[in-house]
């Protein structure tokens, strides 16, 4: 469950967030609105990348304020650029660097990293270079190395903004089969149509709640 | 540029095999040794021992090579000012010291996974901690500086082919300024995916 209580965010002088109070604790649930609307800042205050002005944002009951660290280890993010978020220069290390902290032996990294490569495809390039990718596997590459630390929920900001059509259905596939709650940022309207609830933002605030298909109507009407 | 990627070509060669530890003392004074080498036969010899090597490891010549051809031309410079200001044999025996040099270093990576290395790193920088450094961090650093290579040198291509693109392709500012930016923003998301991933907590 992650609920926003009156949620404020200023940076500068632009009131990025205004008053936002949410309760999501559906599996699927998808946040649009037009560039500047606040959707990545949303994203960032589940796990505590940001925090808000006022207000509080509480993640499985825990204050993303106090409990920031604790919270990652709950909220996996997957940011829009892969190619940010690889730090190791071969598949296989960079799932494994997720695990550097957790004290396990070396055979059961292996294991961990090998079941998460499988589940996603990329097996046959664990050791392969990263940046070697494509863009759609980079991407997976990213997911498998947030996957990897057993995550109980999942936030993506424009996961698929940088992946051709074939690419976006691809990750369109792997995340529909995923048992994790999950929030996702985005602009692609067609990876929403299956989720259970889409929350429309414009200006920093909340202007439409509801599922995909009225949600995505509004926004439509919206951008009109 | 697969040397300075970390390019590890898997394996089951002996030096696969051999500890990250190990290789990279091997390295420190294979170097010594070229350097006291003074004969052009001498350090043919050497050379020879550097094409075994990479024969015994199975990684390829065309691996070999990737690890050898950035300095191509440089390798040629230094020929070339060495053969006219201190002689051929000086000349031969400086240029091959180079090659063979970047080439055994390249061994190592194209060996050696960046884990391994980076474990070999922390241990060896363990006594860092008495003076408040984090082992961790500095090996950290060593991977994300063979990390970033590829990246900026993506974002350097982007800028490039922007500058084309606006015809300012000589300008050193909208190469610079552009470029310094993007290396900046995805030095923030870097950290922040860093973050995500338990460093820092």
């Amino acid at each position: 469950m992650i609920e926003f209580s009156d949620v404020h965010v200023r940076l500068g002088l632009r009131d990025v967030l205004c008053g936002v109070t949410l309760s999501l604790a559906e599996r699927r649930v998808g946040v649009i609105g037009a560039n500047g609307s606040g959707k990545s800042t949303l994203a960032r205050l589940i796990n505590g990348l940001a925090l808000p002005t006022s207000g509080s944002v509480t993640v499985l009951g825990r204050d993303t304020r106090r409990h920031g660290a604790r919270i990652r280890r709950d909220v996996g993010f997957v940011f829009t650029d892969p190619d940010a978020q690889i730090v190791m220069p071969t598949v296989a290390e960079d799932v494994a660097f997720s695990l550097r902290r957790k004290g396990l032996r070396p055979e059961e990294v292996e294991r961990r990293v090998g079941a998460v490569l499988a589940e996603n495809g990329l097996s046959e390039h664990a050791d392969h270079p990263a940046h070697q990718l494509s863009g759609g596997q980079k991407q997976l590459l990213a997911l498998c190395s947030v996957l990897v630390l057993e995550p109980r929920v999942l936030v993506m900001d424009e996961p698929t903004t940088l992946l051709d059509l074939r690419h976006s259905r691809q990750f369109a596939g792997v995340l529909r089969g995923l048992p994790h709650q999950v929030v996702v940022v985005t602009h692609d309207l067609t990876l929403l149509e299956d989720f259970d609830r889409v929350v429309v933002l414009d200006g920093g605030r909340v202007v439409a709640d509801d599922e995909p298909g009225a949600a995505i109507g509004h926004y439509r009407k919206l951008m009109a | 540029m697969s040397g300075l990627t970390g390019a590890y070509v898997p394996g089951r060669s002996p030096l696969h095999r051999l500890g990250a530890g190990a290789k990279l003392l091997a390295l420190a004074l294979a170097c010594t040794a070229l350097v006291l080498l003074g004969s052009p036969i001498a350090l043919g010899g050497a050379a020879v021992v550097v094409v075994l090597l990479y024969a015994v490891s199975g990684v390829g010549w065309a691996a070999g090579w990737a690890q050898v051809r950035p300095v191509r031309w440089f390798a040629v410079a230094l020929f070339a000012v060495q053969a006219l200001s201190a002689g051929l044999p000086v000349a031969v025996t400086s240029t091959l010291r180079m090659v063979l040099a970047v080439a055994l270093a390249g061994l190592v990576t194209l060996t050696t996974r960046t884990a391994a290395m980076m474990a070999c790193l922390e241990r060896c920088l363990a006594p860092a901690r008495f003076v408040g450094l984090d082992p961790f961090r500095l090996s950290l650093m060593l991977s994300l500086t063979v990390r970033s290579v590829p990246v900026v040198s993506r974002l350097a291509t982007q800028v490039r082919e922007a500058q084309r693109a606006r015809g300012v392709e000589w300008s050193v500012r909208a190469f610079a300024v552009p470029l310094l930016i993007s290396v900046l923003r995805h030095a923030d998301t870097l950290g922040e995916a860093l973050r995500t991933r338990g460093v820092d907590d």
